[in-house]
């Protein structure tokens, strides 16, 4: 697939329908991946394969203000994004040519790593099968255990509102992606609350989540306001850090595509994602199923006033208008 | 040496625990970092890169530094006590050893830093051989050797046995109570893991140029721009990384006085230099040269050409855009 | 033993209003007296509690016994605050930090020019006294002093009174960027002044202001036939530990902290132009 993809970016861009394209880029080991812009020149050097983990669309923003038309490659899931990015106008989609490309899930090596394989060297793929090679021998892994979260719970692998499609896909999902969220529902209050202090308070307030999130696209973010009192790095009270990612999952609320990328990137393996699905189980149950991103232009329910729409606080929760 | 079963292994931290803190790598929510033992606590040493370095417990993540209160025009100044109580830390790898020595070359460098002083001067380091070195190690290149780590303690892991050897005086405190062994038990585990470093992919980096002397030519290298491009100016780098030691000092409205606290901070983030008439730094280019020429250039330039990096790896496998340092030593190094 | 970067107390005894956006502060230990001795063009952190702490250049002269001042413009958190405060509030102060201008090596005997712009004079306002208490220990003492216009121009009474009395022995040059009515010196940038003046090489310069006038100082200064050699300044960055420590004011091998804030232009010159 890689390869029909560099023919037919290399084809684009000589036929001048654009004049670079963003996608990524082999680092120093076989399996990292560093989102990258290409030109012609260089467009062989272009990589995509199981590893191509990262949504690369919040590149996009940044090259808005450049002359040209940028070719980005997306998977069925990063397509979600351009097209929010898009309805947020952050993106202007005429500058953009949408190239999706097949998936069929991508590998999380760090699950490997926790899996307490060592020191990998190489990774053969044979169907459902991981051959891992390391320095202490070959280990075999079936394939969708050793696969990114965000693949287990996919949207489903159709491009949405994109040019055109090369490559295909192949199902990742293995279950209802609001299990977890469930599960937490469930619980009572004490342990969900616990739950979520040893989950939160591993967060060493890096801001990769906030950074790689392609909804968190703000040009001066409010925990960057020394004046906002809640601009913390690491903070007094590690309690204060559950409030960055609980004002984040509200910032992003209806905006979030769900695209996985804030667990994806977190250095602390906090399931951030599960913070931005409650909100979307939440909107789903209150306002009928929403997708963010699956068109250009849609209003999301919390912008979005109709005159049926619930009240939350007085009909939902509380179990009646005047309760 | 001395030695002690693994099985007993538990027994010997328990009695450790009795007299003083010890900090080891456990399992807490899926991940694996030094945190406080106790009984109930999963020890796990066969990590070998827990999730942030060792530096915590010397220069902890955040540290309360003096606390005000505010009565009208006047003002109540009181400090902080800086650690006063013994502790050990149990496990910590080569590299994470190493980082204590650089660390010290900062703030224990005229002036003394008080609080960072006292956690050393409490501490006691048991650090341990590792003895299956990972894709991403590199710290041979730092004159560290994983099959002989410094500390007060030096322990090996074969078979079933933990073999373990005083380097100083804290050291043989903490061991003298345990079975002799014989001095070269652990030789044959030196040698199989001195066979895995050299195979290691970055086994030997070409660190030429990275000094003083090429400061200039290294910072107006046009290589910056395109190797900072996918940068997401978050803090993963530096604060997974055993050696860097920059902080922010903050206030914090307790309700019951000014906090005064120092926490850690980085040189990727926007804010980092930023005054009231902006920053000198405005890119994030600038910033991801800093972090870098900080640590291959500047650093070696005042501390006898030694690297401000151990070579541990965690950047390599936590930045979420993969770029590290060995990106960075590869295309700016030697063999650019 | 945490004097180094735990604070200690101090009182404002005396707040004067310089221009109307700096203040100058008078800064005294709790019972009197100074908080600490300090040389020239050294600083100091200055805090209020929850709102923050910054580093200011120590205004006076080390031969003033009683007090220290502070000569600050509002700017941003933290002088804000210090600008509405009122007499006898207590703030807390650390230092004395950094490397001082060498005015008791480097500069003995030499003939001195000072160029200063704004605010700019404030860590030279220190110099120029210490000198002046010290005046048989230096030659000749030209000083320049610009701002955009009159009311801008920093101690301008203690100007006219001590430092333009010929007794003093120092050439004072003021000069505003733009003609105004009650003012009948010289108007010009500070830079064209300079070179207007026609300054021979012979002297040892110490120049602060704003990063633009420094930089036309700088290029006037070397068509007059000046070496880098022998031109000083003094360097603002973020800083928050004071010790060299906190990595905040880093450029290249040095901490303008601690190996600063005094530079002399052939050291910066080595230096990544990172400020």
């Amino acid at each position: 697939m890689q390869e029909m993809i560099k023919e037919r970016v290399l084809t684009l861009i000589n036929e001048g329908a654009a004049d670079r394209v963003l996608a990524w880029e082999t680092g120093e080991f076989f399996y990292d991946r560093t989102p990258k812009f290409f030109d012609k020149n260089n467009v062989n050097d272009l990589k995509y394969d199981s590893f191509c983990g990262a949504n690369v669309t919040k590149y996009l923003i940044a090259e808005m203000p450049k002359e040209g038309k940028t070719i980005v490659l997306v998977k069925p899931c990063d397509s979600y994004s351009l097209n929010q990015l898009c309805t947020e106008h952050r993106v202007n989609r005429e500058k953009v040519y949408a190239l999706g490309v097949g998936c069929r899930g991508k590998i999380d090596v760090e699950k490997l790593r926790t899996m307490g394989i060592k020191g990998i060297t190489a990774i053969t793929e044979e169907g459902d099968t991981l051959t891992v090679s390391t320095l202490y021998g070959e280990k075999k892994v079936a394939r969708k255990d050793a696969l990114l979260d965000k693949c287990l719970c996919c949207k489903g692998k159709e491009h949405k509102g994109v040019d055109e499609v090369i490559g295909d896909s192949e199902e990742t999902s293995v279950g209802d992606k609001f299990e977890m969220v469930a599960k937490l529902e469930a619980m009572t209050p004490d342990e969900r609350f616990e739950f979520w202090r040893g989950e939160l308070s591993k967060c060493i307030r890096c801001n990769a989540c906030r950074n790689v999130c392609p909804a968190c696209s703000c040009i001066k973010c409010v925990f960057d306001n020394p004046k906002s009192g809640v601009d913390n790095k690491a903070a007094a009270d590690d309690f204060e850090e559950n409030m960055f990612h609980i004002i984040r999952a509200y910032h992003v609320a209806g905006r979030c595509t769900d695209c996985g990328e804030c667990s994806r990137v977190c250095p602390q393996g906090i399931p951030l994602h599960l913070l931005n699905r409650k909100m979307i189980k939440d909107i789903n149950e209150l306002y009928g199923d929403y997708q963010a991103g699956a068109e250009i232009g849609q209003r999301h329910p919390l912008t979005d006033y109709t005159l049926s729409d619930d009240e939350p606080s007085v009909v939902h929760e509380r179990g009646g208008a005047n309760a | 040496m001395k030695k002690l079963s693994l099985n007993a292994l538990n027994r010997f931290f328990g009695e450790i625990a009795e007299k003083q803190t010890l900090i080891a790598p456990i399992e807490r929510a899926g991940q694996v970092d030094f945190g406080v033992w106790s009984e109930s606590e999963t020890v796990r040493l066969d990590v070998l890169k827990t999730v942030k370095s060792a530096k915590g417990a010397f220069f902890p993540q955040v540290e309360d530094m003096v606390r005000f209160h505010m009565q009208g025009k006047n003002i109540e100044i009181n400090p902080s006590e800086v650690m006063n109580e013994d502790f050990v830390i149990f496990g910590v790898r080569a590299c994470d050893a190493r980082s204590f020595d650089l660390l010290d070359r900062v703030f224990l460098s005229d002036p003394v830093d008080p609080f960072y002083a006292a956690r050393r001067a409490h501490g006691t380091v048991v650090t341990l051989a590792c003895n299956e070195p990972e894709e991403t190690c590199f710290c041979s290149n730092f004159g560290i050797d994983a099959a002989e780590p410094a500390g007060d303690v030096s322990a090996w892991i074969v078979g079933e046995e933990l073999y373990l050897r005083a380097n100083t005086e804290k050291g043989e405190t903490l061991i003298k109570d345990l079975e002799d062994a014989a001095e070269d038990a652990a030789e044959e585990t030196k040698k199989a893991i001195r066979a895995v470093t050299e195979q290691l992919p970055f086994a030997s980096l070409n660190l030429e140029g990275f000094d003083g002397e090429h400061l200039m030519e290294k910072f107006n290298d046009p290589a910056w721009a395109e190797l900072s491009r996918a940068c997401l100016g978050c803090g993963t780098c530096t604060f997974v990384c055993p050696t860097c030691q920059c902080y922010d000092v903050r206030d914090f409205d307790s309700g019951n006085g000014i906090q005064r606290y120092r926490c850690w901070d980085s040189c990727m983030f926007s804010d980092f230099t930023l005054m009231a008439h902006g920053t000198n730094r405005p890119t994030q280019v600038e910033r991801f040269r800093q972090r870098f020429m900080h640590k291959l250039v500047y650093f070696p330039s005042n501390n006898d050409g030694l690297y401000s990096c151990v070579g541990c790896g965690r950047c390599l496998s936590k930045c979420p855009q993969g770029l590290n340092i060995v990106k960075v030593i590869k295309a700016l190094g030697g063999d650019k | 033993m945490q004097d180094n970067i735990i604070p200690m107390l101090g009182v404002v005894t005396a707040i004067r209003t310089d221009t109307p956006d700096i203040k100058t502060f008078r800064v005294e230990a709790v019972g009197g007296g100074k908080c600490f001795e300090h040389m020239p063009g050294q600083c100091a952190m200055l805090s209020i509690p929850g709102v923050g702490e910054a580093m200011f250049s120590i205004t006076s002269s080390p031969t003033v016994k009683d007090y220290q001042e502070f000569s600050i413009k509002k700017c941003g958190c933290v002088t804000e605050w210090l600008h509405q405060m009122e007499v006898d509030q207590q703030i807390t102060i650390r230092g004395p930090y950094g490397k001082p201008f060498p005015v008791d090596d480097e500069l003995l005997g030499k003939d001195l020019l000072f160029i200063a712009g704004g605010v700019g004079l404030a860590p030279l306002h220190s110099v120029i006294n210490y000198v002046l208490d010290n005046r048989e220990k230096y030659g000749k003492v030209d000083i320049v002093y610009g701002s955009r216009s009159k009311e801008d121009l920093l101690d301008l009474p203690e100007i006219e009174s001590s430092w333009m009395d010929p007794k003093s022995e120092m050439n004072v040059h003021l000069t505003i960027d733009r003609p105004q009515d009650n003012w009948d010196g010289h108007v010009a940038f500070v830079p064209t002044y300079v070179k207007e003046l026609e300054f021979t090489p012979d002297r040892t310069v110490l120049v602060c202001g704003p990063p633009i006038m420094i930089k036309f100082v700088l290029q006037a200064l070397t068509e007059l036939g000046f070496e880098k050699t022998q031109i000083y300044t003094t360097m603002e960055l973020r800083m928050k530990c004071g010790v060299g420590k906190c990595g905040r004011c880093n450029i290249g091998d040095k901490y303008v902290c601690k190996d600063g804030p005094v530079f002399r232009f052939d050291e910066l010159g080595e230096l990544p132009a990172e400020y």
